[in-house]
């Protein structure tokens, strides 16, 4: 038996405890917000939050997280898509497919939590998810925006 | 993003009606036979549509149905557009559904085409559903009309408020809906100028963006129905091997395990409650495979078998016009180069994957398919029952590129593992690897250049020998033609709407001697665009260099006869100050490309430091689609066209060892990431008069801008591809 604080709530799973947290995410407590891309921690499809960091949850055996930390995915980023990197991301448009967003929001609020005004450069640097569909310029400037907490142009 | 002003626009134009199902049905090669027409019916609502296009709700809502997948691309809000254009409704209350493939089986086609590839979607639908959008219109001003007891003609609608001008009187789409649905459909209609267009041309937003921000969107990854089970696959490792024996007892005690079935004769899988544990007993599954003829095939070998074909005799003819052996024999010079394009993996991020349910009367699929019709048509051979018996229900998809269109080889795998345990519904899910090791490849190829420059310069010959492999031969031979491969000549063709030849070449040869590994192919975005526009594109720039001439000035001589192609090379130039000199550092490359109906440019700004580190800094690209359907989507098109063109060219590389492909994730298959993105500054020129695709055509540009910027950087030409094998430090 595994506890986990996901989303605010706790939750107790039967698992085997070198599960990925990624898999005790999708198919023991059904919330399919956080995506499989890779499953060795390069693309970020699979990030969440835990105790308010970022972190690739493909890579993550589930013993390894307590009851007591809190595990934040897509569905309890926000009530309604509120959270401004979801509100900057649905002004852009900037998802294609949308597969990697999940993990693209979650990397890039967790960026804007630690550092609210993040440079260009920073930016560039921290967030190394993959997309395939190639929708950067849209996630550094859905980033951007969020960051200044306001309005801007299109593409 | 800008957006020039349209020259002139198509004139209105009448159609009639009734020729709706006879669209399309080219697809990737495949053919559903067809079934006598079931009684008309709605797709997946219970309130009766208007027609087949369009069912309006009580409350107003306006459910448009679309035959080709999105993957992205835009295509399911653009063809909405197309049918709310001409539908006059209220554009925030479009939702979309889409009809199963069984659906338009049943109903003779009427739907037309759900292939969805070679950047297809709308420009080869535009017209039949603009039509079912305007008939709706009618059918559901005249139900207003009638009710009024008054003639349609006096009647306006704007938004879905139908108004009849005299009395003042109005209604609404969703109160007249249920008459309307009754009214025999008009025999013909006149679509809209689109000069008048309030919807279609318009940067509206997509209709899929807030379920793809919140997690609430499902793909066929997420599904889940009562009783499923989850599936995990190893195909051998070695294409044309197959399964030799494997230990299931071994793993049937773990945790979860259902069942151990063998899959066709070369793959095995593990059936579990979870994926995950799935996974995991597979992975403790002893297997023994034998790897058949092609277990010592290296990508030495292949490149030998290629560089055969560059002196053989005999080659498929794709272009040719003079005669280039004489142009060759009398040149003042004469320049020879030869390029290489390697295999390469789709990668979607959603890995492959499906859920079915088979029992002995019926199969259903849940699939993230390109093709509908060519995904109904697998589930059909794989499940052992006519196609009346099956349906496929078409997923989201997380990423098509191609992978998911033409082959549904991993659907059949679903298939036939449902087979193997009756009326329960089974997702199969590819782990990453099994994706990077099973791919359907973009294919190999090899050219050889060879150019005749007289006395001043002027090109006066040019022989360009493709050799290497066919999609169309593993994929889809019905299309060859003569034993020929059409699309390897994408983009090189003396004429046609399709992908034409930007230059006026007095001699001209283009011709493919056919070779093909055993590594499989397949449609991979932009297809044989990607290494055609590098080969003519990186070798005009070697001509200019040795005739002594500005690379743009060189190519616009040649292109008199070409004004499209011309012009949107002309406005990168223009935008980038071609002819300025750039910032310290930074060094310049042009490219220009006409493919899947549309005309493409692109200039490069790049930079390479000491240790030979290159940096892409910007491109200024522009697109002539014609008729422009969204700008700020043909902006993200563009823009991911760059991420997908030179991920292929800065990284691109599946190579072959013991008959396998070597790369197995994203840490052997690198991919481009934010760090390496380049600003991205697109023109889109709407030109009007004729419909292009978006979705390819701008990533066999971006390759041959940056190659050529890199040359102006370091004097090297890098002629295989990808770039991160050549040292690019200055020699």
């Amino acid at each position: 038996m595994v506890r986990l604080n996901v989303n605010g709530s706790v939750r107790e799973v039967e698992v085997e405890p070198d599960t990925p947290l990624l898999w005790v995410i999708r198919e023991q407590i059904g919330l399919t917000g956080t995506k499989y891309g890779c499953g060795i921690a390069q693309c970020g499809s699979c990030t969440v939050h835990i105790d308010g960091a970022a972190v690739r949850s493909c890579s993550m055996p589930v013993s390894s997280v307590t009851a007591e930390q809190k595990i934040v995915t897509i569905e309890g980023l926000s009530a309604g898509a509120s959270h401004p990197v979801q509100k900057a991301w649905a002004q852009l448009d900037v998802p294609q497919c949308g597969f990697c967003q999940p993990g693209m929001i979650m990397a890039s609020a967790a960026l804007l939590a630690q550092n609210p005004r993040p440079s260009e450069a920073e930016i560039r640097a921290e967030i190394t998810n993959i997309c395939r569909c190639g929708t950067y310029n849209r996630v550094l400037a859905g980033i951007q925006l969020a960051a200044e907490g306001g309005e801007s142009g299109r593409g | 993003m800008t957006t020039t002003t349209p020259r002139s626009s198509a004139p209105s134009r009448r159609f009639v009606l009734g020729g709706l199902a006879a669209a399309g049905g080219l697809g990737l090669g495949f053919h559903v036979p067809f079934l006598p027409p079931a009684a008309a019916q709605g797709a997946a609502t219970s309130t009766p549509e208007i027609n087949a296009w369009v069912v309006i709700k009580p409350d107003e809502t306006v459910v448009i149905r679309i035959a080709r997948s999105e993957m992205g691309q835009g295509t399911l809000t653009g063809l909405a557009q197309l049918v709310a254009e001409e539908l006059s409704c209220d554009w925030s209350k479009v939702t979309t559904e889409y009809p199963t493939p069984g659906q338009n089986v049943a109903r003779g086609r009427i739907w037309g085409d759900y292939s969805t590839g070679g950047s297809r979607g709308i420009r080869e639908s535009h017209e039949y559903v603009r039509k079912g959008g305007a008939a709706a219109r009618i059918m559901l001003v005249e139900a207003a009309a009638k009710g009024w007891g008054v003639p349609a003609g006096e009647c306006r609608v704007e938004k879905g408020v139908i108004t009849h001008s005299a009395s003042g009187r109005t209604t609404t789409y969703g109160a007249v809906a249920g008459d309307a649905a009754k009214l025999t459909p008009p025999k013909d209609v006149v679509l809209k100028d689109p000069k008048d267009w309030t919807i279609a041309g318009k940067p509206v937003a997509r209709l899929d963006t807030l379920p793809k921000v919140d997690g609430s969107q499902i793909y066929g990854i997420d599904l889940t129905m009562p009783g499923l089970l989850n599936a995990a696959i190893k195909d051998c490792p070695v294409t044309g091997g197959s399964v030799k024996s494997f230990d299931a007892k071994a793993v049937e005690g773990m945790p979860g395990v259902r069942k151990v079935v063998q899959v066709g004769d070369s793959a095995v899988a593990v059936v579990a409650d979870t994926f995950w544990r799935a996974k995991t007993a597979l992975d403790a599954l002893p297997i023994t495979w034998d790897e058949g003829p092609n277990a010592r095939v290296s990508s030495a070998d292949i490149a030998a078998m290629l560089a055969e074909g560059l002196d053989a005799k005999e080659a498929y003819v794709g272009n040719k016009g003079g005669d280039v052996a004489v142009a060759l024999s009398s040149a003042a010079k004469v320049v020879e180069a030869t390029y290489g394009f390697p295999f390469q993996n789709h990668a979607t991020m959603e890995p492959m994957n499906a859920t079915v349910r088979w029992t002995p009367e019926r199969c259903e699929a849940w699939a993230p398919t390109q093709n509908g019709e060519g995904a109904l048509a697998a589930v059909a051979e794989a499940s052992g029952l006519s196609a009346s018996k099956c349906d496929v229900h078409k997923q989201l998809l997380g990423g098509g590129f191609g992978r998911r269109g033409a082959t549904h080889d991993w659907l059949r795998q679903a298939v036939m593992i449902a087979r193997e345990m009756p009326g329960t519904p089974i997702k199969m899910i590819w782990t990453r690897e099994e994706d990077m090791i099973h791919g359907r490849y973009h294919p190999v190829t090899q050219c050889r250049m060879r150019a005749a420059l007289d006395e001043k310069g002027e090109l006066t010959g040019l022989h360009m020998r493709i050799s290497g492999q066919s999609i169309l031969a593993s994929v889809a031979p019905n299309r060859m033609v003569d034993g020929k491969d059409p699309v390897v000549f994408q983009g090189l063709n003396p004429s046609g709407p399709e992908a034409a030849i930007g230059y006026t070449i007095p001699n001209l040869l283009v011709d493919h001697a056919m070779r093909n590994p055993h590594i499989l192919p397949g449609f991979w975005r932009g297809v044989n665009m990607n290494p055609n526009a590098i080969y003519l594109e990186c070798f005009m720039d070697e001509l200019a260099h040795a005739a002594g001439q500005d690379p743009l000035a060189f190519r616009l001589k040649l292109m008199g006869n070409h004004p499209k192609h011309r012009a949107v090379l002309q406005a990168v130039a223009d935008k980038v100050g071609w002819g300025t000199k750039p910032a310290d550092g930074i060094h310049r490359g042009l490219a220009q490309m006409m493919g899947f109906g549309s005309y493409v440019a692109a200039v490069a700004e790049v930079s390479v430091d000491g240790e030979g580190a290159l940096k892409v800094h910007r491109i200024v690209a522009a697109t002539d689609c014609g008729h422009a359907l969204n700008p700020q989507q043909i902006d993200a098109q563009i823009a991911g066209s760059f991420v997908y063109g030179l991920s292929a060219a800065l990284y691109g590389e599946c190579t072959v060892k013991d008959g396998r492909i070597e790369q197995t994730n994203f840490d052997s298959y690198p991919v481009m990431r934010m760090d390496a993105m380049p600003k991205v500054e697109s023109i889109v020129i709407p030109s009007g008069g004729f419909w292009g695709g978006v979705g390819e055509p701008t990533i066999a540009v971006a390759a041959p801008a940056v190659l050529n910027a890199i040359f102006s950087a370091t004097g090297k030409r890098v002629r295989q591809i990808p770039v991160k094998n050549t040292d690019l430090r200055r020699a």
